[in-house]
């Protein structure tokens, strides 16, 4: 089976490599005997740290001259050290290039002291979404299904959270938005904590991004010991909220909010919401090119990930690994990278308020 | 058996899947791998496998996981040269092999100590992958039996470990371990990331690295004294007793090999609790329970047994939550989980189910790696003992640049090597004084969980206690949390009631004419706990300054109580050791600050120069003045060393930190970052 699988992935990988030669966009870029170093702010082992091992060998395969791609880690200051270090010293050859997360984008948008690097500066070659489920114990989870409201307002939730300021933000909010009673507890080193939290039964409520939660939480579910609620939900193509192309049986949180409160959810705290949910998960990982760089390098680079994209076992490779989830580049690229670093400054002082009422948190 | 009908056809499977050329060929590649990378300290499995993951994308999946864990399998095996040899940790899996490990050297006995110590990691790896075959498939409800305050009982257990380390004086144990927690509180808070004690620099956000701890506090104190000595490690010429020797001592301590590889596995079992403390908990049994305790810390070839049994029998607990949940239990494995990823793999339950064997041929590669890596490192052991034999200052220059680059793997700046020297000389200070280095060690080591579970836990009994009065109780006391109690219990009581075993630096350490030194020395300790108490207390975030703020005011308390008993002690009492009074640095022929100028040179060089250049200008320097070789040597071993360095870094892709000069001129790999 190997066999096969290396076969036909050494011709795919034939097939790209022409594909990008005829499209001729990249005639002027090349990187015959050069190494690329792909910097993630993250450490070893981590989701960002999956994404780009993952893109890293099919990335050397397609850009021209087929050069060598590695991966360098480099975490420190919850991803800020990595990003301002490549702000400040990626030179724009085309030889260094930045994978962000939504980790990297929301110390951005809150205005962490930390940050000195400006997402405007760069050039997006590549935009990578992802989605995330939340769900519960197997008995809570079953009178959900009865009647969430009731669920709402008769259980203590726990929940186990890496820190309001990072990805948790988009789960605290929302539980906080239904008016569940949640006591968070903090310090997780990772989302695998929590799940493990949840296994011992000392967590009661637990979300994973839709990667982990395929392969990790899928088995618990058939087991009949654990039970989606909610997915946070992905972006259409006019920037709504709609239902998560990877699990389009479960409802959204919109959906559920809806279905609770008996309107569709609005105002200051859904808009805030929305704003960090986008920035956190359809916009989460992103790939860029330093300021400056030629603009051949940057459509040799958009050619290749495209190229990537487009393999015909693209969907087969990705799926266990990444979800069916899009990946774009070039102008969509573009557009995922507006929506996840542009956001409007209501949102913005709101969460800031929110952060600090309800967990003392102040960034300065 | 319904396990045994599971596992044996499974582990037949997989043993004929293994037990081909081409597999042997990769097991056999990462072993070799997994040896060199490990006997250059602060490198382990993380660096190790960066290194081959870019060739693991398309390998037949079996091929690829023997070459992955034969390289993790052997790391803690050949880092027992550094920490034997040169009493420089070879990674954080054998720092207490130091204590007794180099002592042997220096007696000569480097070989007995060596091989001792592989044969003790042969056998704890060896029961590492038995445990694993049959732990694997029932350990899932026992792993989700260890809740927070599950955790949070083993971290105490550890803790408990100050009493059997803290050596003559209780006090300056217990306050060794306080300082430990709170440089290891400094940093971002685990909890909501509140700044504590970094002053705004951004070094010290993530707090210091554990290879910066443990080579500033065991490494460069040893490296400086023998500097200045100006001889060989070992203090015979001729090399005493032989690796035959080591295996003999090995067999007549079996019984505390199979405790000390118990440990081993239950610490890597449980995931959460890290891999950095198994060898000092291994150590400390190792001392609780001899008889006759006199010669630890002067080379007692049990405290090389200990440590080194359960270091490796925690690769294969390790294996058990990293297969079973796809959780990490440390960085290395983390790695490894997504070079399973890359071989189609996705560790946890589905895989266990489903792909047995091939989980299995995790099991064969980890037993034929130990099988490996240590009989090629006994092999080894006779020869390579004789560097100990070599004129120590001789050393010096590949030493620094081997600490050097440990400690730029930290964070590959300059800084890593300002923190080395700033944490160098806190160590100095600690040996000369007779501060216990691993009461300060195992502080450091187990600061972050202490918080995290105290706090985690505490927050959750209080909800089941709203719930229910009953339902905190059962949270707080399970029957696993009662058993964890009593063996704490009896772990402190059995550190108490015997004479503490850590009295072997008694000779060197005498009270000294000048009282002065040591109480300078512990009122700066007390001062740093007052000004911790002090800053960390206008934290606005609660959760986040409460541990903190916990520990530096009870070791300000417990400084001012040790301050109170020098000031009523005699002059005579043990309290005022200093080891610059009597003992070997005494009479050394160099002094310590004109020794340690030696490395702040170094430091300073890298500065304006950038580490590769300021390296060659340190052998230089240093083999000319201090040693007056010939230039033709000096060339020759210039050129080795930082040949060797070179081909180190660019296989591991690594930058060496830029000076002033690389700021104004722009220089190529390896001069400058690429």
């Amino acid at each position: 089976m190997s066999r096969n699988f290396l076969s036909s992935f050494a011709k795919t990988a034939a097939m790209t490599a022409a594909a990008a030669v005829i499209s001729g966009s990249a005639l002027a870029a090349d990187f015959s005997g050069e190494t690329i170093e792909w910097i993630i702010p993250f450490s070893e082992g981590g989701g960002s740290d999956k994404w780009a091992r993952f893109y890293a060998p099919l990335l050397s395969e397609a850009l021209p001259g087929k050069p060598a791609v590695v991966v360098k880690n480099m975490p420190g200051a919850g991803s800020t050290k990595g990003a301002n270090f490549f702000a400040d010293r990626a030179r724009p050859d085309g030889l260094t290039i930045l994978g962000t997360s939504g980790s990297t984008q929301f110390p951005f948008l809150l205005g962490d002291p930390r940050v000195k690097f400006d997402y405007a500066d760069w050039n997006v070659v590549l935009a990578s979404a992802t989605g995330g489920v939340a769900y519960l114990p197997a008995d809570l989870g079953a009178q959900w299904k009865e009647d969430p409201k009731a669920v709402i307002e008769n259980t203590s939730f726990i929940y186990g959270s890496q820190g309001a300021t990072r990805l948790d933000l988009v789960p605290q909010l929302a539980f906080e938005l239904l008016g569940m009673q949640v006591d968070v507890v903090f310090g997780l080193k990772g989302r695998g904590d929590g799940r493990l939290m949840f296994e011992r039964g000392e967590a009661n409520i637990d979300y994973q991004t839709s990667s982990s939660f395929l392969s990790k939480v899928t088995p618990l579910v058939d087991e009949g010991r654990a039970v989606p609620i909610m997915t946070w939900g992905a972006l259409d193509a006019d920037g709504n909220i709609v239902r998560d192309p990877t699990f389009p049986d479960i409802p959204t949180f919109k959906e559920v909010y809806t279905q609770i409160k008996g309107e569709e959810p609005s105002g200051e705290a859904w808009e805030a919401w929305k704003a960090f949910f986008v920035a956190g998960f359809p916009a989460q990982k992103m790939v860029f090119l330093p300021n400056g760089t030629d603009q051949e390098i940057i459509d040799a680079y958009t050619a290749a990930f495209q190229a990537v994209i487009e393999r015909p076992d693209f969907a087969q490779i990705s799926k266990s690994r990444l979800g069916v989830y899009p990946q774009a580049t070039g102008a969509k690229a573009e557009t995922f990278k507006t929506a996840g670093t542009v956001v409007a400054e209501e949102p913005i002082v709101w969460v800031k308020g929110w952060l600090k009422d309800r967990y003392g948190v102040e960034l300065k | 058996m319904d396990i045994f009908a599971t596992a044996l056809p499974a582990l037949n499977e997989a043993f004929s899947l293994i037990l081909q050329p081409q597999q042997i060929a990769y097991l056999a590649t990462g072993v070799l791998l997994g040896l060199s990378v490990g006997v250059f300290p602060g490198l382990g499995g993380i660096a190790g496998l960066s290194l081959v993951l870019p060739f693991i994308f398309g390998m037949d999946p079996v091929s690829g996981l023997a070459l992955m864990v034969g390289l993790v399998a052997v790391i803690p095996t050949s880092d027992t040269f550094a920490s034997v040899l040169m009493g420089i940790p070879g990674s954080s899996a054998s720092q207490a092999t130091v204590l007794d490990g180099f002592p042997l050297s220096k007696k000569g006995q480097a070989a007995r100590a060596l091989a001792a110590a592989f044969v003790s990691s042969l056998f704890g790896g060896l029961f590492g992958a038995v445990v694993l075959t049959f732990f694997i498939l029932m350990a899932r409800p026992l792993i989700l039996a260890f809740g927070l305050p599950e955790l949070l009982m083993l971290t105490i257990l550890g803790f408990s470990m100050v009493g059997v380390l803290a050596g003559r004086s209780l006090l300056k144990g217990l306050v060794a371990a306080g300082l430990g927690m709170a440089i290891g509180a400094i940093g971002e808070a685990p909890a909501q990331g509140s700044p504590r004690m970094d002053f705004g620099f951004w070094y010290l956000q993530d707090g210091l690295q554990l290879v910066i701890i443990g080579l500033g506090i065991f490494a460069i104190p040893e490296i400086i004294s023998l500097l200045r000595q100006n001889r060989a490690i070992s203090e015979t010429s001729r090399l005493g007793a032989g690796w035959m020797d080591g295996i003999r001592d090995w067999w007549r301590n079996i019984f505390l090999s199979i405790r000390c590889a118990t440990i081993g596995v239950i610490v890597g079992v449980v995931p959460g609790l890290g891999g950095s403390v198994v060898d000092w908990i291994a150590y400390g049994h190792t001392v609780q329970t001899s008889k006759n305790k006199e010669n630890f810390g002067k080379g007692d070839i049990r405290g090389v047994i200990g440590p080194e049994s359960s270091n490796n029998a925690k690769e294969g607990g390790g294996l058990v939550p990293t297969l079973l949940f796809g959780i990490p239990g440390s960085g290395s494995m983390a790695v490894f989980i997504g070079g399973m990823i890359l071989l189609g793999y996705e560790a946890g339950p589905q895989m266990i189910r489903n792909d047995l064997p091939i989980t299995y041929t995790v099991v064969w590669s980890l037993a034929l790696a130990n099988v490996f890596g240590a009989g090629l490192c006994i092999f080894l052991s006779g020869g390579i003992a004789k560097l100990t034999t070599i004129r120590f200052p001789l050393l010096v220059p590949f030493l620094f640049m081997m600490i050097s680059f440990a400690a730029f793997q930290s964070r590959q700046t300059l800084w890593d090597l300002g923190a080395l020297v700033a944490i160098g000389l806190l160590g100095i200070f600690m040996r000369r004084f007779e501060w216990p280095r691993p009461a300060f060690l195992i502080g450091f080591v187990l600061a972050d969980q202490a918080e995290v579970y105290t706090y985690q836990a505490t927050q959750i009994a209080l909800t089941r206690f709203r719930r229910g009065f009953g339902e905190g109780l059962e949270y707080i006391f399970s029957p696993t949390v009662i058993v964890l109690l009593v063996i704490t219990v009896v772990s402190i009581w059995l550190g108490t009631r015997q004479k503490p075993g850590g009295d072997a630096e008694a000779d060197r350490l005498r009270p000294g004419t000048n009282r002065m030194a040591p109480v300078a020395f512990a009122g700066l300790v007390t001062l740093f706990m007052a000004v911790m108490f002090l800053v960390t207390s206008q934290l606005s975030v609660m959760i986040d300054k409460v541990f903190p703020m916990v520990v530096s005011g009870f070791a300000f308390i417990g400084g001012l109580i040790l301050l109170l008993q020098m000031w009523r002690s005699p002059e005579s009492g043990i309290l005022f050791a200093d080891g610059e009074s009597r003992g070997e640095d005494s009479i050394a022929p160099h002094g310590l600050w004109e020794t340690l100028v030696w490395f702040v040179g170094l430091l300073v060089l890298t500065a304006l120069f950038g580490f590769v250049i300021a390296l060659a200008l340190f052998f230089v320097i240093f083999l000319r003045l201090r040693e007056r070789l010939s230039w033709v040597r000096i060339g020759i071993m210039t050129a080795g060393g930082i040949g060797v360095l070179l081909v180190m870094a660019g296989a591991l892709n690594r930058d060496f930190p830029p000076g002033l000069l690389q700021a104004l001129v722009e220089l190529p790999w390896p001069f400058a970052g690429r």
